[in-house]
């Protein structure tokens, strides 16, 4: 789970960190209010996940409460559009209001999980402002990491450490870069991130140190036990078929092709997309029915696939373990009973109950399916149909 | 032989009288393995309904049973805890079915485990199986082959469930035993990983080549790549799922992503390749690729 930018900013002020002052709006109105307030140099942000605001013209400087009327005006009333919105666009509900300010150097932190070391790690780097991957790749030196232990978590020579490496000498500064680190990883284990990142940190002309954008991922394993994290969650932002499929206990992810698949078990389902393509196919979706999948769960994820439109034909691949080959095999009757396939359905079945399933599919004899011997038969006879 | 787990190896469940234990319970009875019992707490000294004995904690259960393994059905909230209860209760392995364990209860539950010196598989795991002897999991017994005189057997590492599935019936159809077949789960944050699992496979004497299967995500197949360079003689035979999987999407597993450029199908590929392993671009090829490599 993502949230805004401004929740961000409001989890990592809770924990201590020094944040520019701001306010978040929903009208013209508030937006000119919210900047008399502020005063001075303003920036105003969209608050959307979609990446790209500034090119798209949803992040502006403003000098005067008509600017800030303007730019609120514009933000609201159009749509965004930028590379990763699609051509349609997204609206905005709501604006960040900051105050600006005049950055002098920029620099990078965050907490993440190290997989391989199977700890979180604190990363600081004196090039900040830029994506951390691009410094990677350029000067990977430039990047300090100090991993954190499994119990004791941050250890007050590592946050030391750290602070020293951002090359702060003047006191205040430092007791600010401190209270940064520090904050920064109380809210990783606070809300159960995957990745809290200040990019950038700040000083300003006026030499205060503070953080200026944040980014946070959570842990969807743990979202259970954080009632603040469930109330921030923007439903809005997410892809709503994707949310439709979570609410049936289906792992479903959009794409861009005209395969609907239909699998069980995420690797297999991950495999029935990649033989999809090796036989020149492109799958619509990424669909994992689970283990526990019950007929009437499967029948949504056959409505789910064919509601996209793209789709020219459907993949089912179960291999029965837990779920049970003839539990499809029904769902796959009365699916075509209460929605009906336009559009060719290759199955294969192996596993648990296939027998029983074989019979079942065998007498309701439904015209649009096809059945596969194995999984190349299955994928070749998909591709050869939408071809 | 096998690695981890056999005829011998005595096992018990926490979480037997919830659906999903109770269920696989009569599973892997029906399997042969070896149950002496369950925990669940509040319903110690009754009997679950297999007729195995039940105790409120997991160490009266290793205690009373002599039990080394638990397998563990607990739900995703408390999971984490159960498996440090079965450690510290003296188990030697824990097999953790659960899926949706929070990552950093993992990375707590991980510490304690190795400071115990207790092997962990999972979680969010199929588990393990060694075939005719001992399942431990929620894995159809019936696709597995176990090893005959004369037969050729082979060792299965892989992240995924269903896919393994798929794996072990290929190598089955194609007249292939297996040894032992572990899925090591879909997590971030894991027990046993393919190194450990490589290492014991070479070693083992009845084992003539290991297939592994990976998937998009973390670094652990180019840590097996490496390893397998160094260290492994027996052929390998690989698959990657994920190869077109868009980055920065979670594909179903909680580690199934590509996040920072790192944990492509195509890094790994290229890594497993590089140190000799076969690596097919077909999941329909895992069976006759294994058997092709066997036979010579």
């Amino acid at each position: 789970m993502k949230v805004h930018e401004y929740q961000a900013r409001q989890l990592l002020a809770d924990a201590g960190v020094p944040v520019p002052k701001s306010q978040v709006v929903e009208s013209v109105d508030a937006a000119i209010k919210a900047y008399s307030e502020i005063g001075g140099q303003a920036v105003v942000k969209a608050q959307v996940f979609a990446g790209g605001r500034g090119k798209a013209g949803f992040v502006k400087l403003v000098n005067s409460a008509d600017e800030a009327r303007k730019a609120a005006d514009f933000m609201l009333k159009n749509r965004m559009v930028s590379p990763q919105t699609g051509a349609a666009g997204i609206a905005v509900k709501k604006l960040l209001i900051a105050a600006a300010v005049d950055i002098e150097s920029e620099y990078y932190a965050a907490v993440v999980l190290d997989r391989a070391k199977r700890v979180p790690v604190v990363m600081v780097s004196r090039e900040g402002g830029v994506e951390i991957e691009v410094v990677a790749h350029r000067n990977p030196d430039a990047i300090i990491k100090r991993w954190l232990h499994p119990t004791l978590g941050l250890l007050d020579f590592q946050c030391n450490q750290l602070v020293a490496a951002l090359g702060f000498t003047d006191k205040e500064q430092m007791k600010s870069a401190d209270a940064i680190i520090r904050g920064l990883v109380d809210v990783f284990y606070k809300y159960d991130c995957s990745l809290a990142e200040i990019n950038p940190l700040v000083r300003t002309k006026s030499g205060q140190v503070m953080a200026i954008d944040a980014k946070m991922n959570f842990d969807d394993n743990a979202i259970f036990r954080h009632k603040v994290l469930q109330e921030m969650f923007d439903p809005t932002e997410e892809n709503p078929m994707e949310l439709r499929a979570k609410e049936h206990n289906l792992s479903y992810i959009a794409l861009d092709g005209n395969i609907g698949c239909l699998v069980n078990g995420a690797g297999l389902a991950m495999a029935t997309m990649d033989i999809i393509k090796l036989h020149g196919g492109e799958p619509a979706n990424f669909l994992d029915v689970g283990g526990s999948v019950t007929k009437d769960g499967a029948i949504e994820a056959f409505r789910i696939i064919l509601s996209d439109n793209k789709v020219r034909g459907i993949l089912v691949n179960i291999f029965g373990g837990i779920a049970k080959c003839d539990t499809i095999a029904e769902a796959l009757i009365a699916a075509a009973k209460e929605i009906g396939f336009k559009v060719p359905v290759v199955v294969r079945l192996e596993g648990t109950n296939v027998d029983r399933a074989r019979q079942l599919l065998k007498e309701a004899a439904l015209p649009v399916l096809i059945p596969a011997a194995d999984l190349t038969d299955a994928a070749k006879k998909v591709c050869a149909k939408v071809a | 032989m096998s690695i981890l787990v056999n005829r011998d190896t005595k096992v018990i469940c926490q979480g037997i009288t919830g659906k999903a234990g109770a269920f696989h319970v009569t599973q892997c009875l029906a399997y042969g393995t070896k149950m002496v019992g369950g925990v669940s707490p509040g319903k110690g000294g009754s009997k679950s309904e297999h007729g195995l004995p039940v105790f409120n904690t997991c160490h009266d259960a290793v205690k009373q049973t002599g039990a080394g393994v638990s397998m563990i059905f607990v739900p995703a909230a408390f999971a984490a805890d159960a498996a440090m209860e079965a450690a510290d209760a003296g188990c030697s392995l824990v097999v953790l079915i659960t899926e949706g364990i929070p990552t950093l209860d993992m990375v707590k539950a991980r510490e304690f485990l190795d400071e115990k010196q207790t092997m962990l598989i999972g979680p969010n795991c199929p588990g393990i199986i060694t075939p005719g002897e001992c399942k431990i999991g929620i894995m159809p017994g019936y696709i597995h082959k176990q090893r005959q005189p004369g037969t050729k057997t082979v060792g299965i590492i892989s992240r995924s469930g269903t896919l393994t599935y798929e794996a072990v019936w290929q190598c089955s159809s194609h007249g292939l035993a297996q040894s032992t077949c572990i899925g090591i789960g879909g997590d971030p944050v894991k027990g046993l990983n393919f190194i450990e699992l490589l290492e014991r496979f070479e070693k083992d004497p009845e084992t003539d080549a290991i297939v592994m299967i990976g998937e998009i995500g973390g670094s652990d197949e180019e840590g097996a790549a490496a390893f397998i360079k160094k260290s492994v003689r027996k052929p390998v035979v690989a698959f990657i799922a994920g190869q077109t999987a868009p980055p920065g999407k979670r594909m179903g597993h909680a580690g199934a992503i590509i996040s920072g450029g790192e944990g492509t199908a195509a890094s790994k590929i290229a890594a497993l390749k590089e140190a000799g392993v076969t690596v097919c671009d077909s999941p329909a090829k895992i069976g006759e690729s294994i058997a092709a490599l066997v036979a010579r």
